[in-house]
């Protein structure tokens, strides 16, 4: 079993995709599905009746085969990392075609890649629980459809990350890309314009990552990653145009779907109004697994030499990682929804591990790579936070997050966790990976992208702050906030029973979770970087082994 | 000489620990203050037990967590960190104790907060007092920032928040723009070994260009020490309840922002180092000119609280001054300052929430004649006055004396007429307060009715005044512990 | 006339997915109707499977299929799997003892990996549909300037 982990993994969710999907089919079969409440009555037209109808059953069906298959992954990705750990790479051959000429389909699983694995299993259970109460809120009658799309999605992204073949990437990319489509048009009222433009806007990216593969294969004749690697290296294909074209090419799609600076307009829109439970999985995940993707090709594919010499760009991406960094960092300042401002957060992140990777030294790939398994676990809390805080108080702006400290214990106090980590403060990882990055910058002599970093932090201390003003230090009543005349006798307590109004536990614990994973992965920064540099060492870049 | 012990670890944990059944016992006043002290007690007590090592020379280590390969979380006490521990853990016994009787006698509010942040506090200053190297101390100072926020916005009203946000913007903007960069090169260049030690981690590591901006960033960064421009936030953090302006912005955490100034002189840079890139000059400056203007501001204030406030960045200003002469008098005056200071201030800004308690008067110039009606806080408020301006009889003399010698000692002595003529400010803006308290009649007749404050407040302020006083006669162990320190930072100029 | 020979006429596969393409994107971005965008997105994709469809090819080469029992079953795989293709005879006499020369057959692969790739274009397109529709439900309208109006008026 464990030698099929690789299969596994992306064998389990696929398979309950199908089933989840099977078992939604019963709906319509009965009954019409019920109209969205209240708001929008125009919408699926007929009345419907028998609320009786035990449907909550099927939910639970849905949730369960959901939670198994993720489960099944997680431990397969567990075991992978075991692995790797103890005997360096995997390759996987699917149904054992390791053909010379790359065309059966590889899956390799090296210290990056199980490392990324576990992150984005993880993420995508702990969004499935979150999912399990709010489903039937937010997407009335469609949870299998949703499960199932859920389900897709997260195998998409693990198979982006598993896979050893350039053009299964592609077909993967698109399956994370289509059941995300839909997870996001499934939100309220303006999701299915902001999908659509996600639509085009995905759909470019991933057809420039097409072509690019297409320029790839003409040149090399293989798609297999490793094989191109050997073959740019063999036949000195890297002063080709050809091979830049299609570096270039393949960067550009990856840009347009990890949302870098300047082409991330689909995001924002996108991840505000989709669900929030289609939010929690595709936020942290779907541009981190795109930034693992542009990692894997400059290292895997194209090596670091053809990646920041040949082409000469290290240097402008960097700048625009910066301006990136900057730009998304002072518009999320001018944000008052508290989601949307995550999102341009989201956007910043983005930057860092770009500009991080194409600093061409080693702190730099390390901080960029730990950042990438990092900033998963953030933005996950986050978006956890953020969503439980507007089902909460029903509001979506920050200014109504008013006294939150007292009604929410739980909440606030992972989300401040995750608050403080985006912040970068120890021992949260956070400050770890903007140790890397700094450092990183620093060697590389990239000033502006250290500023810029030093800048995000600061900002992102004034929009948490900001928050944390209000949730916990907000006015208090009148009668309360004159020193004089508390309410509260000498000897007696302040706080008061029934005030607390927390979250349903299986909002509340994925939210703690992922904030405890991350003080757990900066407690194990040591540990975490020992692996990823176990691959990276491979790659020789400069500043390396110190 | 070096000895490995846990004891570092359990006298930084056991006010982190007690925040557990502070929270527990949040519906049980009496034995949710009673978590505090006995944390309190044995705080002090585990410092304490580590001082006859230390006296002897030697110190403790304790590495903590490895964060990367020569990069790590480590705790050192040597005789500077000894010394700042005593005081700071010292202290928060009798600033416990004063915190009853303040926050019962003012019925506030959330007092459970009060105390876990407050316990929180006390051990990110530890945490920075046994700091073995660079990281660890810039992870204490961190923490402490954010654990003191909840306290200075404690009131939360608008002006409370208006403070707490200055607070933040300053300290955590100054730390993450100039000292966590500056920190990242130093390992940078160092490859990852930033401990600090008598010739200093940095020395002949960088050009001298390079680490005159390192210094100034470094010395900018850590502006919790209230260097001017960066001073601002310390009287906008005043709007925190008194005994977190007591022990938070008198001794603890504008402590530690000198204490991390003076190991970035003598630790990271050594003074050797500094003495041949000269920058420190431009620190004196800045330090002189931070002690005189925040002087003259203090003259103008006529809140109590605020006044102290300009009095502290003043006070501390003088310490940085002195360990930026790089002369073995300065550097123990500098050190015997955090403590002498430490004493005097802390009974100053007992005795103004004492006054406030009571009558509720925040402003100089309400109160006239309070002398006879609270004699105990009064007289106190006398000792306390005298310690910081520097007269016989109370701790502060000494520490000043070593500074004026330092000062002659570097031929500075431009320098000396500074610390001169601040101490004559100091004068001048603390002695018409005693004055109107005992010898002018009050204007106002409710003042008949004025009591003293609640006698857990009078207790304490009684306790570090007395203190005060008995650091003039006997400053030991503080004398020696500054002497070790001095000794230490000069060692390796000896051989030249 | 060497550089127009070798330019446009060598590579007039490489002309034609480019103008496909760039038509495709105009309509992306600049058709006002989403349905158009969504034709404009499907001549995008579609220039991209004719430009890997067209690499394939070689000079004189055939159909690869590559028959080891007999003609028959060759026959029959080749009506299933390259329907449409070249009609040459040449490729499929090779037998399973004989050397196969890749010269003599087209590539199969760039053509398998566009099968795959049409019916992600398919499911892109679908699901683009679906959108669009329920966008109309929502708002009444495909034009892309009325959504935005509706847009703003809501928000306002």
């Amino acid at each position: 079993m464990a030698d099929h982990a690789p299969a596994i993994l992306l064998i389990a969710p696929l398979f309950a995709a199908i089933l989840v999907s099977l078992a939604g089919i019963r709906i319509p079969a009965r009954r019409r599905i019920p109209a969205a409440p209240s708001d929008e009555p125009s919408i699926g037209g007929e009345p419907f009746e028998s609320p009786e109808f035990p449907r909550l059953k099927e939910d639970k069906v849905c949730f369960m085969l959901t939670l198994g298959a993720l489960i099944v992954s997680e431990v397969a990705a567990l075991t992978m990392l075991g692995q790797v750990i103890e005997g360096g790479a995997i390759r996987y051959f699917v149904g054992n075609w390791s053909s010379p000429l790359g065309i059966g389909i590889e899956l390799r699983v090296d210290h990056i890649n199980a490392l990324a694995l576990v992150m984005i299993s993880t993420v995508a259970l702990l969004a499935a629980f979150y999912s399990n109460h709010r489903v039937e809120e937010e997407t009335p009658g469609k949870s299998s459809q949703y499960y199932t799309m859920f389900l897709l999605c997260a195998m998409g992204l693990m198979g982006m990350t598993v896979t050893g073949d350039a053009f299964n990437l592609y077909v993967l990319l698109e399956v994370a890309a289509l059941s995300g489509y839909a997870l996001v048009a499934m939100g309220d009222k303006r999701a299915a314009v902001a999908a659509f433009n996600y639509i085009i806007i995905g759909t470019i990216g991933a057809s420039f990552y097409l072509l690019g593969v297409g320029y790839l294969y003409i040149k090399t004749g293989s798609l297999n990653m490793v094989g191109i690697q050997e073959i740019i290296a063999e036949q000195g294909l890297a002063e080709s145009k050809t091979i830049q074209v299609a570096f270039i090419l393949i960067l550009l799609g990856v840009f347009i779907k990890m949302a870098f600076f300047p082409l991330y307009a689909w995001l924002p829109n996108a991840y505000t109004h989709a669900p929030s439970t289609s939010a929690c999985l595709m936020a942290p995940l779907v541009t981190k697994v795109s930034i693992y993707i542009m990692v894997r090709m400059m290292l895997t594919v194209f090596g670091p030499a053809f990646a920041f010499d040949s082409i000469g760009w290290g240097d402008a991406v960097v700048v625009l990682a910066a301006i990136g960094i900057i730009a998304s960092s002072v518009i999320a300042l001018a944000q008052t929804e508290l989601k949307k401002m995550l999102c341009f957060l989201v956007v910043a992140e983005v930057g860092y591990m770009v500009g991080g990777a194409w600093l061409a030294n080693h702190h730099g790939m390390v901080g960029a790579i730990y950042h990438i398994l990092s900033d998963g676990f953030m933005t996950l809390c986050m978006f956890l936070g953020a969503s439980i805080l507007v089902v909460k108080t029903r509001q979506t702006a920050i200014a109504g997050l008013v006294d939150l400290y007292r009604k929410m214990p739980l909440t606030m106090a992972a989300f401040t966790l995750g608050m403080l980590s985006m912040i970068g403060v120890p021992p949260t990882c956070g400050f770890f990976s903007k140790y890397f990055l700094i450092r990183g910058g620093i060697e590389a002599g990239q000033w502006l992208y250290v500023v810029a970093l030093l800048f995000s932090s600061l900002v992102n201390a004034i929009l948490f702050f900001r928050i944390i003003e209000k949730a916990f230090f907000g006015e208090l009543p009148a009668a309360e906030a004159d020193p004089g005349h508390g309410h509260e006798e000498q000897g007696h307590p302040e706080d008061e029973p029934g005030v607390i109004d927390e979250a349903p536990l299986s909002m509340v614990a994925p939210l703690a979770i992922a904030a405890a994973g991350l003080v757990f992965i900066g407690l194990n920064t040591r540990e975490i970087v020992t692996v990823i540099e176990q691959t990276l060492n491979a790659y020789a870049l400069t500043g390396g082994g110190g | 000489m070096e000895s490995h012990s846990l004891k570092p670890i359990l006298a930084c944990a056991a006010s982190l620990l007690a925040v557990i059944p502070i929270v527990a016992f949040r519906r049980r006043p009496n034995l949710r203050e009673a978590s505090t002290f006995i944390a309190a007690i044995v705080k002090f007590g585990v410092v304490l037990s580590m001082l006859p090592v230390v006296l002897s020379g030697g110190t403790i280590n304790c590495t903590v967590w490895e964060v990367l390969p020569n990069v790590s979380i480590a705790f050192r006490v040597d005789s500077f960190g000894m010394l700042f521990a005593l005081v700071a853990s010292s202290l928060w016994i009798v600033t416990t104790l004063y915190a009853v009787g303040y926050m019962r006698g003012l019925k506030e509010h959330s007092q459970t907060r009060f105390y876990a942040f407050f316990a929180i506090a006390l051990s990110a200053t530890l945490g920075v007092a046994f700091s073995a190297n660079l990281l660890t101390m810039y992870v204490f100072y961190e923490l402490l920032s954010l654990s003191t926020y909840p306290l200075v916005t404690h009131h939360q009203d608008r002006e409370a928040r208006s403070g707490g946000r200055t607070y933040l913007t300053y300290l955590l903007g100054t730390s993450v723009g100039f000292a966590l960069p500056a920190m990242i090169y130093c390992y940078t260049r160092t490859g990852g070994d930033m401990a600090f030690s008598g010739a200093g981690a940095l020395a002949g590591q960088v050009e001298p260009g390079v680490a005159g901006i390192l210094l100034l960033l470094l010395v900018f960064g850590f502006s919790k020490g209230g260097l001017m421009p960066f001073h601002s936030w310390l009287p906008g953090a005043m709007v925190a309840p008194t005994p977190v302006s007591a022990l938070l912005h008198a001794v603890a955490v504008v402590k530690v922002g000198v204490f991390c100034i003076f190991r970035v002189f003598t630790g990271v840079f050594g003074v050797g180092f500094l003495r041949e890139i000269g920058v420190a000059n431009v620190i004196s400056f800045v330090a002189a000119f931070t002690v005189v203007v925040s002087s003259l501001i203090a003259l103008s204030q006529d809140s109590l609280k605020r006044r102290l406030a300009f009095s502290t960045i003043g006070q501390l200003a003088y310490i940085t001054l002195g360990v930026s002469l790089l002369a073995p008098k300065g550097v123990t005056g500098s050190q015997l300052h955090i403590a002498m200071h430490a004493f005097g201030k802390i009974t100053l800004f007992f005795c103004a929430g004492a006054i406030f308690e009571a009558t509720g008067k925040k402003y100089i110039s309400e109160m006239v004649g309070l002398g006879k009606r609270m004699p105990l806080t009064m007289t106190a408020f006398t000792i306390g006055a005298m310690s910081v301006v520097g007269l016989p009889l109370a701790g502060g003399l000494l520490s000043k004396l070593y500074l004026v010698m330092g000062t002659v000692e570097s031929r500075q002595f431009g320098m000396t007429a500074v610390y001169l003529l601040s101490s004559l400010l100091n004068a001048c803006y603390f002695f018409p307060i005693v004055f109107n308290a005992f010898f002018r009649k009050p204007e106002n007749p409710d003042f008949e009715e004025i009591k003293e404050a609640h006698p857990c407040c009078v207790a304490a302020l009684c306790v570090t005044a007395v203190c005060s006083v008995l650091l003039f006669f006997c400053p030991d162990p503080f004398f020696s512990l500054a002497g070790l320190t001095t000794d230490t930072s000069f060692a390796p100029l000896a051989g030249d | 006339m060497d550089f127009f020979q070798d330019i446009v006429i060598d590579r007039f596969n490489y002309w034609i997915y480019v103008i496909l393409m760039m038509i495709g994107l105009h309509a992306m971005i600049v058709k006002n109707n989403l349905i158009k965008k969504l034709i404009g997105m499907s001549i995008f994709q579609a220039a991209i499977i004719l430009f890997f469809v067209s690499v394939g090819v070689k000079d004189g080469a055939t159909i690869p299929i590559v028959s080891h029992h007999g003609h028959e079953a060759a026959h029959a795989e080749a009506g299933g799997a390259g329907g449409g293709g070249h009609q040459d005879e040449g490729g499929v006499q090779d037998h399973g003892d004989h050397e196969i020369n890749p010269d003599r057959h087209a590539n199969p692969l760039p053509h398998v990996l566009m099968l795959t790739a049409i019916v992600v274009g398919v499911a892109t397109l679908g699901v683009g549909l679906a959108v669009a529709q329920k966008i109309y439900r929502e708002y009444g309208t495909l034009e892309e300037n009325e959504l935005l109006e509706k847009l703003r008026s809501n928000d306002g």
